[in-house]
């Protein structure tokens, strides 16, 4: 192994029924740099960390780490952590119910005896050395999901590696915790420890990474030195295809105001998880909710589609009086709502991709009339070539699906539904920057056809080009509303921050 | 499509383990006596000819345990537990059964099915009580049910008065063993109308789609607008159904009613039917045929036992012993470990035939 190299993987194969995840990949890490990990949903990133450790074993090819004689044997992730491959995976798996002390240590100490003041205080040290707002002793499932995903982070730290995993680690956390990641990444950097990294951010690669390493359908497309590929080509060389629209997407233009005519109105509604608010939206109009994470905005729309207990207000849709505090009676009012958390709230993981798609119209056609089996087929059918879905089959689970393309099933889900309006909690989260745009341009599309969307994301750009108004929130308040020259990123971070609203 | 996604899409992969168990059993039965199978024909002391021998008392045996496999797998699926009070219950639905025929002066066609409904209702409502504890009041399903497990028993006592009062009327005679003009047992008839209900019911609702969302992720199901406890509560009434049924056939086989004893233990070989069926304990996705496979492999098992003239009380341990080597092989570390040894082997043949080649 060439000096300064701590993992070397060559000729990797990976097959699962039907698609062939990993074919003859290579990969090589050096030590003290923090190496992207890039390609489209689907492309096999998480495959590929999936074998080196061992979640997943290989079909060929060979794992050599420095220090270890011959090639490395990596059966489980226990053995991975054990020759200092450190991993946080790209959906949480840690334990809701136990502490955050407890999470950050199970299934680690060689002895049985772990004391748990011992181990409490050492997670105390590390959290705030991390500045990690979270308690060792409160039960993780207390904190959100931003803090979830440092947790992990934290007990991956802990573990003293060589190679740090990161998969999509910043898609959940607002710019100020993602800043705290980088910081604590070039911290490791310096102390010698490689680190992969995987995120479908652009700029979070060129502000962070020394190399980056490109995948396409499961084969390696390159590795590059950072300077040497600036931005268009990365995207070229993942995509397949020049991405023309991507410095077009700017001048998006006409963005849809809607009519006069309104579709959703509310007076104080208020749930289990949000103070009394008003809101309305017009026909063919796209807004969005936007604040930091944990200022209410995802409560808010939980609570217009009944997904919290509704506990006051009065509702309008189309100007007639309903009643709202169950999803089912949104869903019968023509409301549609991707949740934030896919696994939680989205996916239901051992049913095939046809029964996700077709779920929420089944459901609103009733439990006396289901769809026949050749109406499911082809409608999911048209969504999967419709958003271009990758799967192996509509018979295949979801939860074998690649995060972006689970995204895209549950996305397909509330197309299906023809909702006149539609709710859509970062639907972006986990998707490549392709398809993002694809999906902007769809949002753009609803809007045309008479559709109305709430579009919420933590990229303020993304909402920014969609977006005809912004509803702002800070602590559960709604603190502003952001339309016409106001949009843009100075008065949107001033209006979050606390400045003046106009 | 690779062979492997052939295979989940047909789901036959599940009734493998059951498949090949009973495969197992009818070679066993085979080697040690030939005619072990073999089925005849023969008058019986009403008067009529009907099928019998080995089989066909395996396959009418096992009738009330296959009913109560059935609705304990949606009781599986949907709430990710079992219940464990299934034969107290029964023994509760036949008491109101066999009250109600008593009750009669003649017990006509029109009786029996009266006293049915009436014990289906009971049985139903008995359900519901277990259904809330776990749907609304959300208490673990076998520690819910384990209240009605323990007292089941002797509110059946009370409803007949603490005696076993017997019925011996030709109709329910007949829903035990035979129907004039009919060779095959009433009760075997039974379990292919029930079985046919079921898949009716997956047909034409989406009770099938909807109890597997609730079980595999519950949260999300609700944000689907499924009404989750709705489902969890059904399950637990459809079971009632089945342990209504059961517990008739019970009672109709015997003649009477014996509270202390009729179904006694069966709840423990209705959730081994689930699981020897290839069903999660744990809930989600289930197989309703696979269940009620697994019904007849523990029946067979312990018909082979006792031809095998083992004692009833060692038949427990027997069965034990064979149940545990099927549970074992239908886990997923065992079906993963085989999957490699088939991988390597395959790649072990496609190197040696290189190697050949290159001689
Ligand atoms: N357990 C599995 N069973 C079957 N197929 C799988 C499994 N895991 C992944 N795949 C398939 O392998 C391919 C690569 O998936 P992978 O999760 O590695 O993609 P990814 O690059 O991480 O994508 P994303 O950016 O969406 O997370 C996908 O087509 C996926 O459907
Ligand atoms: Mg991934």
């Amino acid at each position: 192994m060439p000096n300064g190299t701590v993992l070397t993987m060559r000729g990797i194969c990976k097959q699962f029924p039907g698609v062939r995840a990993l074919n003859n990949v290579d990969f090589t890490l050096r030590s003290g740099e923090i190496h992207a990990l890039m390609g489209e949903n689907g492309a096999g990133k998480s495959t590929l960390i999936k074998v080196l450790t061992g979640v997943y074993e290989k079909d060929a090819g060979s794992i050599r780490m420095d220090g270890i004689e011959g090639e490395a044997n990596i059966h489980s992730p226990q053995d991975a952590q054990e020759i200092g491959i450190a991993t946080v995976y790209q959906e949480i798996t840690l334990c809701p119910n136990l502490t955050v002390a407890e999470n950050m240590y199970i299934g680690r100490g060689k002895g049985l005896l772990v004391r748990q003041k011992d181990y409490e205080k050492k997670a105390e040290e590390i959290l705030r050395s991390l500045g990690i707002p979270a308690r060792p002793r409160q039960q993780l499932a207390s904190c959100s999901l931003a803090v979830q995903q440092m947790v992990a982070i934290a007990r991956a730290v802990d573990m003293k590696c060589k190679v740090l995993i990161l998969d999509e680690p910043t898609s959940s956390l607002d710019e100020k915790e993602v800043q705290m990641l980088f910081s604590l990444m070039r911290d490791l950097k310096s102390r010698g420890v490689g680190i992969i990294f995987v995120t479908h951010f652009l700029e979070q690669v060129y502000e962070v990474c020394d190399r980056i390493t490109v995948l396409r359908n499961g084969e390696l497309v390159g590795e590059y030195v950072i300077e040497q590929l600036p931005q268009v080509q990365l995207v070229a060389r993942m995509m397949g295809k020049e991405l023309s629209e991507l410095n077009s997407m700017n001048e998006f233009g006409r963005k849809p105001m809607g009519s006069e005519e309104i579709t959703y109105e509310a007076e104080q509604i208020s749930s289990s998880e949000c103070r009394p608010f008003d809101f309305r939206i017009r026909k063919g109009e796209v807004n969005g909710f936007t604040g930091l994470l944990g200022s209410g905005r995802s409560e808010s729309v939980r609570a217009i589609f009944g997904a919290d207990k509704v506990t006051g207000g009065r509702v309008k849709v189309n100007g007639k009086s309903v009643r709202i505090t169950r999803p089912i009676e949104a869903m019968k009012n023509g409301i549609g709502y991707l949740p934030e958390d896919r696994k939680r709230d989205g996916i239901i993981a051992d049913l095939s991709v046809r029964e996700n798609i077709i779920l929420a119209l089944q459901v609103m056609k009733g439990f006396f009339r289901p769809l026949s089996r050749a109406e499911a087929e082809k409608f999911a059918d048209e969504y999967i070539a419709a958003l271009n879905i990758k799967t192996a089959s509509k018979d295949t689970p979801i939860g074998s699906l690649s995060g972006g393309n689970q995204q895209k099933v549950i996305l397909a889900r509330w197309l299906l539904t023809h909702p006149d309006y539609l709710i859509l909690d970062e639907p972006t989260r986990g998707i490549d920057v392709g398809t993002k745009l694809e999906i902007q341009k769809l949002v753009l599309k609803l809007a045309e056809e008479n559709v109305s969307v709430t579009f919420i994301s933590s990229e303020i750009e993304e909402m920014l080009r969609t977006c005809s108004r912004l509803i702002v929130m800070r602590d559960r308040r709604i603190v502003g509303e952001l339309t016409g020259d106001d949009l843009n990123q100075n008065q949107v971070m001033k209006t979050i921050a606390g400045g003046e609203a106009s | 499509m690779t062979r492997e996604a052939g295979k989940r899409k047909g789901g036959v992969g599940q009734l493998l383990i059951p498949l090949i168990a009973i495969a197992l059993l009818v070679i066993f039965n085979l080697i040690r006596d030939p005619s072990f199978f073999s089925i005849e024909t023969k008058t019986n002391n009403t008067g009529n000819t009907v099928l019998a021998g080995n089989l066909i008392s395996i396959i009418n045996g096992a009738s009330e345990l296959a009913i109560l496999a059935m609705g304990m797998t949606l009781v599986t699926a949907a709430c990710g537990g079992q219940d464990i009070s299934v034969g107290a219950a029964a023994a509760i639905a036949g008491s109101v059964f066999v009250r109600i025929i008593r009750g009669a002066a003649p017990v006509t066609g029109g009786t029996v099915i009266g006293a049915f409904l009436a014990c289906c209702a009971v049985a139903m409502l008995f359900g519901s009580f277990n259904g809330m504890l776990v749907a609304v009041f959300r208490i673990q399903p076998m520690i819910a049910t384990l209240i009605l497990y323990t007292c089941g028993r002797s509110i059946a006592y009370w409803i007949n008065g603490g005696a076993t009062p017997t019925i011996d009327s030709p109709i329910t005679g007949a829903i035990g063993s035979f129907i004039p003009g009919i060779p095959v047992p009433t009760p075997v008839i039974i379990v292919a109308v029930m079985a046919l209900l079921f898949s009716l019911t997956f047909r034409f609702t989406t009770l099938g789609l909807y109890t597997q969302a609730v079980g595999i992720n519950e949260s999300s199901a609700r944000l689907n607008g499924i009404n989750v406890t709705l489902i969890k509560l059904v399950s637990f009434i459809i079971l009632g159904i089945c342990v209504s049924v059961a517990g008739s056939i019970g009672v109709c086989r015997l003649g009477l009613i014996n509270h202390e004893t009729l179904l006694i233990d069966i709840e423990m070989d209705t959730i081994l039917a689930v699981a020897i069926g290839g069903n999660s304990l744990g809930g989600g996705k289930f197989k309703i045929s696979g269940s009620i496979l697994g019904a007849y492999v523990i029946q067979m098992l312990t018909i082979t036992l006792y031809a095998m003239k083992v004692s009833s009380t060692d038949v427990k341990a027997y069965k034990a012993i064979v149940i545990i080597l099927l549970v074992v092989i239908g886990s997923p570390v065992v079906k993963r470990w085989f999957t490699k040894v088939i991988g390597n082997m395959r790649n072990a043949r496609k190197i040696r035939g290189a190697a050949k080649e290159g001689v």
